[in-house]
């Protein structure tokens, strides 16, 4: 499985994660290094094998729907890299 | 002082032979004097844990107390800590103190702990060889130019070195049990769901497993007992009773049935590690235990399934860190988009990126079935071969890591060799079993470690071997030279 700069590319913008342009050999050569030891799974004759999701599988546990938490907005703000009158500021995004 | 194990410390405190101060202040010397050769700890709470230890003095002179009140403890700085930095060893999170207690540090204090700080570990979790920490590497204290293994080995190092008696660690492939096995200590990773995940910080959901590091499986078992327990904030906990297992310790090992994969022990595995895995086995076999081959064929698939799955939920994990709520954010982004990507590229180092997009890459659209969905299905053919061998045997044994600690730097520009590292203790998480390494003897003067495995939710028979073959050996008692 080779991966060229076009789809390290693509992929990092999925990711939402900037690469710069001189880092995209090593990512293209890395990448592709790994999903050839990802490839080895291939060997695997895995027809009629159930995928296994939770090593216990044991099912997601319901809680009921109750408030749990207390308001800790200017706790939570206090950390934000950006806030104005109790609002997480980000550049405009409606002109 | 600091020779004392957890079980000798809290049996100092309660007869009254020294305060939980003067312990305190003991192992913050120690820190202050010699983590500059390790750079095991990212923070240090020194006012806090003399805080605590004067709390803990306090609860001693009235009678009270738990089994740890006032015995000094190190978390790794992937739970969170209330009021304290809590940075996963990444520049996303330089800035960050957490505005709650994770589970396990809430419970460890509960049962007395003194915490004297947060330990250095790969950032987010992702490495074996706490290289890729945005504080810098830790050293090995058994040679300082090799690594001490990784994710968790600052606490790995710092229990080694004697900068503390026991420390937390999470294990998602191997991150307790393979810095324990290069830095000689003893390292336990619970079964899936023993130990909250809650206020821990997120890589791979389904193979994360927080557990404690210390010198002595004795000392294992006690912090484990504060650690474990059904948690309601974690929705993956299990609800079942926790043992007493220091009282299961001291069980014989009379016709205990010992498990060796072929697999374990073939290509790959260096001679000086496997001489020393197999002179503990023999141990074992002194002590009454019945040793046999075993085989799990479809070890060589777990390391490549696990670099599917692990990277898929750790791209779904971190798509959190996005510059708005918390953590880092770039310098005058242009518009949101630009906001998410650049804060996201300069955040994060380059193996975690590496892993956000091998993980998209398997789940973008086309592509699940051939990675992810394939990975689940291997995924349950290691489960199945485990079961098939635990109805022969009681516990598994081998090494813990094909070899010793490696040089810094040696991996660093080679991911898939670093992979590696964990062959052995990758699928007991894909499975979801308890697993420990334990310190059994050197190969070039450096810590080899053997690995156990048990069957879901047997902590208690695997501290109980290896407090067993601790009774009989000494390798845990070594100090590093310059750290006695």
């Amino acid at each position: 499985m080779s991966l060229g700069p076009d789809e390290v590319r693509r992929i990092a913008w999925l990711a939402r994660v900037a690469i710069r342009e001189e880092d995209i050999p090593d990512y293209a050569r890395n990448l592709s290094r790994i999903l050839d030891l990802v490839g080895q799974m291939n060997a695997a004759d895995t027809e009629g094998v159930e995928p296994l999701a939770h090593p216990l599988e044991l099912p997601q546990r319901m809680r009921p729907d109750e408030v749990t938490e207390s308001d800790q907005r200017e706790r939570f703000q206090a950390i934000a890299p950006l806030v104005e009158r109790g609002l997480y500021l980000v550049p405009k995004v409606i002109e | 002082m600091h020779e004392r194990t957890i079980a000798e410390l809290a049996h100092g405190l309660r007869a009254g032979e020294f305060s939980a101060v003067e312990v305190a202040e003991t192992f913050l010397r120690r820190i202050e004097a010699l983590d500059g050769r390790l750079n095991s700890f990212i923070t240090v709470t020194a006012e806090r844990a003399l805080e605590q230890a004067r709390a803990a003095d306090e609860r001693l002179r009235r009678g009270g107390g738990g089994p740890l009140t006032g015995v000094p403890i190190a978390h790794k700085d992937i739970f969170c800590t209330d009021g304290v930095r809590t940075s996963c060893a990444s520049r996303m999170l330089d800035s960050f103190v957490a505005p709650y207690d994770a589970t396990v540090v809430e419970r460890l204090r509960d049962a007395g702990a003194v915490m004297l700080g947060k330990t250095n570990m790969d950032e987010f979790a992702m490495g074996s060889s706490n290289e890729t920490s945005y504080y810098g590497p830790v050293r090995n204290p058994w040679d300082t130019e090799r690594v001490p293994g990784g994710s968790s080995g600052g606490s790995a190092a710092a229990v080694a070195a004697r900068l503390v008696p026991g420390a937390t660690g999470t294990d998602t492939g191997g991150s307790i049990r393979q810095p324990a096995a290069l830095c000689g200590i003893t390292g336990l990773k619970p079964t899936y769901g023993r130990v909250s995940r809650w206020g821990m910080i997120a890589f791979a959901s389904s193979l994360d497993q927080g557990g404690p590091m210390a010198r002595t499986a004795e000392d294992v078992a006690l912090l484990l007992g504060a650690m474990a327990g059904f948690d309601p904030r974690d929705s993956t906990s299990v609800d079942r009773p926790v043992p007493d297992y220091a009282s299961e310790l001291a069980r014989p090992l009379r016709g205990l049935r010992v498990g060796l994969p072929r697999e374990y022990f073939g290509e790959g595995l260096e001679a000086g590690v496997r001489e020393a895995v197999e002179a503990a086995v023999r141990v074992l076999e002194s002590e009454g235990a019945e040793v046999r081959e075993i085989t799990l064929p479809t070890t060589p698939l777990a390391v490549p399934a696990y670099y599917v799955v692990a990277p898929a939920e750790a791209s779904s994990n971190l798509a959190r860190y996005d510059g708005v709520r918390y953590g880092y954010r770039c310098e005058n982004p242009r518009d949101l988009e630009d906001l998410y990507m650049r804060t996201r590229g300069e955040g994060f180092g380059d193996e975690v990126k590496r892993r956000i997009l091998v993980g998209t890459y398997t789940l973008s659209a086309g592509y699940y079935d051939a990675y992810y969905l394939k990975a689940q299905k291997v995924r349950r053919l290691i489960r199945d071969d485990f079961m098939r061998a635990f109805e022969e045997v009681d516990v598994i044994a081998g090494p813990t890591s094909p070899t010793t600690a490696f040089r810094l730097g040696e991996r660093l520009d080679d991911p898939v060799t670093m992979y590696l590292s964990d062959v052995y203790t990758i699928a007991a998480n894909l499975a979801g079993l308890p697993a420990l390494s334990l310190p059994v003897g050197f190969a070039g003067g450096l810590p080899v470690g053997m690995q156990l495995i048990g069957r879901h939710f047997e902590e208690g028979r695997l501290l109980n071997v290896a407090h067993q073959y601790q009774l009989a050996t000494d390798w845990h008692r070594a100090a590093p030279p310059g750290f006695e």
